[in-house]
């Protein structure tokens, strides 16, 4: 009896507990995922999403993505065993620098119709909205911008699309986009969401006013010199306009180039000036990208990162000097070119060749570092050359000792009584094997160049130094030399340089050598080059010998294939005994020449994306 | 282990060993790039070419190269491809459809074959003599344009290289020394004349490779002549 009440409490639990409506059974809310309509009730939420697309930004050059998005170009050596392909190829392949993430343009996309959705502004202020609207549409332009940059024209694609399991996805394949289009769209969707971005630099991480203005400003720019500079280069252009911009659009590209660093500059986005806190220029200079304070009006857009708050890179780690190093033998791989160090101007704004005198008779200096006196601050200010401190400790680079009869000696391995600490020795790694090492972004913080730590140096993808650049590039573009050398003059006169320019000063030439000093490990060379129509002819496959380098200097379209180093000797005996003479040296590593082909102007896009978009056309040259 | 055991095994071994899997392509397709029979001299892995076989779902290029003697090879499976050299490659002229997109040669496989491409090249070089000894190379050559009318381009420059490897070309690492005319200092095209130093190479040698190219306004690729070993 007993057993058959028990199996008939057992037989009714089992059959009731299973008289639940199926959707209601079956319609649980998720308890590890939140569903759209709870994030966008929530701008704490709406700005944890926001944050996932800001960190999906694509950089060229950015201190997370690795040292080695800075080497290469012949501006600098990698002294890395592993990355000696930077200097033992002989040009690039057409993929390469390729970008064509439209899962992150979806993803931008769905952000921006689930944020529009009316249901949306009974829950948050319509001022968050404008906000997080316009700095969805300005990550999706940043993006564009990035693509355009790459590729040329690309779809243009500006709502998430859907595919609707029928078995034809052809209405869902889009042809590349005019070049020109996907300018305007950037430029046209900053005009359209500065004024809902706050107009003061408060939070440099977020889109401001500034950055989308910056942005809009950089990217009229490139359309312009493309525009302009592409009738040098006819066949790297599509008769259908994918890849090519027409020339007559090149002075209203200007304008707008003009106009929108003008916003910036007449500080109506947001207090903004030249960083100046530091009485010593090239200390000040370096700075610029070390303090994070809100002294620094110069930085308008930043990716920030925080240490012991799990942001980190390891930039400082993997560059840090040798001797200097917080980690052992890890260090030292970045190492700036003498190509890039003589482009550096006197005070008075002339160019000299760095005085070593020739293989005959070479000049003796007391300290290693008076070879570098009396340059352009920022020479000091983005390079740590033999001689300068990093903290606290002055760097120990010496390539060996030479005698009076002109003998060098000296061994393989650094650190010895003969080779210094920091080397150089060709082919021995993470010292440097050009003579100098990199200070721009170089974290001096105690603890930074730990690999477990990091350092939290902010990236800065916009800065007021750019813009007014920008500014006078535009300016000088559309026949105001005087308003251009007046821009160039304030970045200048922040480099310590003495003589002002005028407007008779100002050609091509100094702009490509005012951007390629300041801008230097900023990410922004290749793409300078190529929108400049010169990438070909600077590296253009020739071996590059060291009187190509110190009787071109500041010329546009001199070449830099190979980079050189400089090493500084001491002198063992005679009348010089004790001081330091330089001598040109190319590492024996640089085995390969640069060749950029014009193949190269636009990246290649993968023929998985072509087969599966018979639509996209392919790019020139390739 | 039992009787059973092993036999299954056995079993299951000889089950896996049918054919599963398609053969290695095998028919060897060879070609040279030719001007009225006489070969081009291209760069090493410079120039491209791509083979599309269709009916196979998504289209996709299979790309290659050119040899620098103006070769290809590829072993492929019979069918029928059609071949394109991508635009702006190569010192020829490749026909193009009236929209522009380079057009296809139609290609039969079946076995090995060797085939001929015709093409129109710019310029060829002619009557070309190199002579060197162990200090010198010289050569003399002229230049015939071929290409004339709405597809004639002019003359940059020509020169001489010289290479210890048999990959001669203007590559950074394909010549050890060069000489280079701009087109200015033989009007005419005709009786260019040419010479380099022989470096010394370590181990030492008794020979040289010796070519010379044509630099086309407005084309990338180089036209070159075969390449010629010089002993001395």
């Amino acid at each position: 009896m007993k057993k058959i009440i028990v199996y008939s409490i057992v037989g009714l639990a089992t059959a009731l507990s299973g008289c639940k409506k199926d959707s209601d059974f079956l319609d649980i809310p998720p308890v590890q995922v939140l569903p759209s309509e709870t994030v966008f009730s929530d701008p704490a939420l709406i700005l944890s999403v926001l944050g996932d697309l800001y960190n999906r930004q694509v950089d060229f050059s950015s201190l997370d993505g690795g040292w080695r998005t800075f080497a290469d170009f012949s501006e600098s050596f990698p002294s890395e065993n592993g990355s000696d392909f930077l200097v033992t190829r002989s040009g690039w392949g057409y993929g390469e620098w390729g970008t064509w993430d439209y899962g992150y343009i979806r993803d931008l996309n769905l952000f921006l119709q689930r944020m529009d959705a009316t249901e949306v502004s009974t829950k948050i202020t319509a001022g968050d909205k404008a906000r997080f609207l316009a700095e969805g549409r300005f990550l999706r332009a940043n993006y564009y911008f990035e693509m355009v940059k790459r590729m040329g024209g690309v779809p243009l694609i500006i709502e998430p699309m859907q595919y609707d399991y029928k078995g034809d996805p052809t209405y869902l394949q889009r042809p590349r986009a005019k070049e020109a289009e996907i300018y305007d769209f950037v430029i046209s969707e900053a005009e359209e969401i500065k004024n809902d971005l706050p107009a003061n630099l408060a939070d440099k991480s977020r889109a401001t006013k500034a950055a989308a203005l910056a942005m809009e400003s950089r990217a009229a720019l490139y359309a312009g010199s493309i525009a302009k500079y592409g009738a040098t280069t006819p066949t790297v252009s599509l008769s259908t306009g994918e890849v090519g911009i027409a020339a007559s659009q090149a002075n209203g590209y200007y304008t707008i180039a003009l106009r929108a660093a003008n916003e910036i500059i007449d500080q109506s986005a947001g207090t903004v000036s030249l960083y100046r806190a530091l009485p010593d220029l090239e200390e000040n200079f370096a700075a610029i990208f070390l303090d994070k304070s809100s002294v620094n009006q110069e930085s308008i857009f930043i990716e920030d990162f925080k240490a012991f708050a799990g942001k980190t890179h390891g930039f400082t780690t993997n560059d840090q000097p040798y001797s200097r190093s917080d980690e052992g033998g890890d260090a030292g791989r970045l190492n700036p070119s003498l190509n890039l160090v003589e482009q550096f101007e006197l005070l008075n704004g002339t160019f000299a060749p760095l005085p070593i005198g020739t293989s005959a008779s070479r000049i003796a200096y007391n300290n290693q570092e008076d070879l570098f006196a009396g340059r352009d601050a920022r020479l000091r200010g983005t390079i740590l050359v033999p001689g300068a401190y990093f903290k606290s400790g002055q760097l120990k680079i010496k390539a060996g000792e030479i005698t009076s009869a002109g003998t060098i000696v000296t061994t393989d391995a650094s650190g010895g009584s003969l080779v210094g600490t920091d080397g150089p020795v060709n082919g021995l790694e993470f010292r440097t094997q050009t003579g100098f090492y990199i200070r721009k972004w170089l974290d001096p913080q105690t603890g930074s160049g730990r690999r477990g730590r990091g350092s939290d140096v902010a990236f800065i993808r916009y800065r007021f130094g750019e813009v007014l650049l920008n500014a006078a590039e535009a300016a000088f573009e559309l026949g105001q030399p005087a308003v251009a050398a007046g821009f160039m003059n304030q970045v200048r006169e922040r480099a310590g340089i003495t003589t002002p320019l005028t407007a008779a000063d100002i050609n091509f030439d100094r702009i490509v050598h005012e951007r390629r000093v300041e801008l230097a490990f900023e990410g922004h060379i290749l793409f300078d080059y190529k929108r400049w129509r010169i990438a070909d002819k600077v590296w253009n496959g020739d071996a590059t010998s060291y009187s190509d380098i110190i009787n071109n200097l500041g010329k546009a379209t001199a070449k830099s294939t190979q980079p050189w180093g400089l090493w500084p000797y001491r002198v063992q005996d005679g009348a010089n005994a004790g001081k330091w003479i330089y001598i040109e040296t190319k590492p024996s590593r640089v085995t390969g020449v640069n060749r950029f082909q014009l193949g190269n102007y636009y990246s290649a896009i993968g023929d998985d994306i072509r087969a599966a978009n018979p639509t996209i056309v392919r790019q020139p040259n390739q | 282990m039992n009787k059973y055991g092993l036999f299954l095994l056995g079993v299951l071994a000889f089950a896996s060993c049918k054919k599963d899997n398609y053969d290695a392509p095998s028919s060897q397709l060879t070609g040279r790039v030719v001007y009225q029979g006489e070969q081009l001299g291209f760069e090493q892995n410079q120039v491209t070419f791509e083979l599309y076989q269709s009916g196979f779902g998504k289209t996709g290029p299979m790309g290659s190269t050119f040899k620098q003697d103006g070769t290809l090879n590829a072993l492929l499976f019979n069918g029928t491809y059609k071949m394109i050299v991508p635009n702006g490659q190569g010192p020829f002229i490749w026909p193009k459809t009236a929209s522009g997109a380079p057009d296809s040669l139609v290609i039969n496989v079946n076995g090995s074959q060797s085939i001929d491409i015709n093409v129109t090249p710019y310029y060829m070089i002619r009557n070309l003599q190199i002579n060197g000894s162990s200090s010198t190379v010289t050569a003399k050559f002229d230049l015939e344009q071929i290409a004339t009318g709405a597809d004639a381009k002019e003359v940059e420059e020509v020169a001489l290289f010289v290479n210890k490897t048999d990959f001669v070309s203007n590559s950074g690492d394909h010549k050890m020394r060069e000489q280079k005319k701009p087109a200015s200092d033989f009007p005419g095209l005709t009786n260019i004349s040419l010479n380099a130093e022989v470096p010394s190479v370590t181990p030492a040698q008794n020979y040289m490779f010796v070519r010379v190219g044509v630099k086309i306004d407005g084309v990338e690729d180089w036209l070159y002549s075969q390449v010629q070993k010089i002993t001395y």
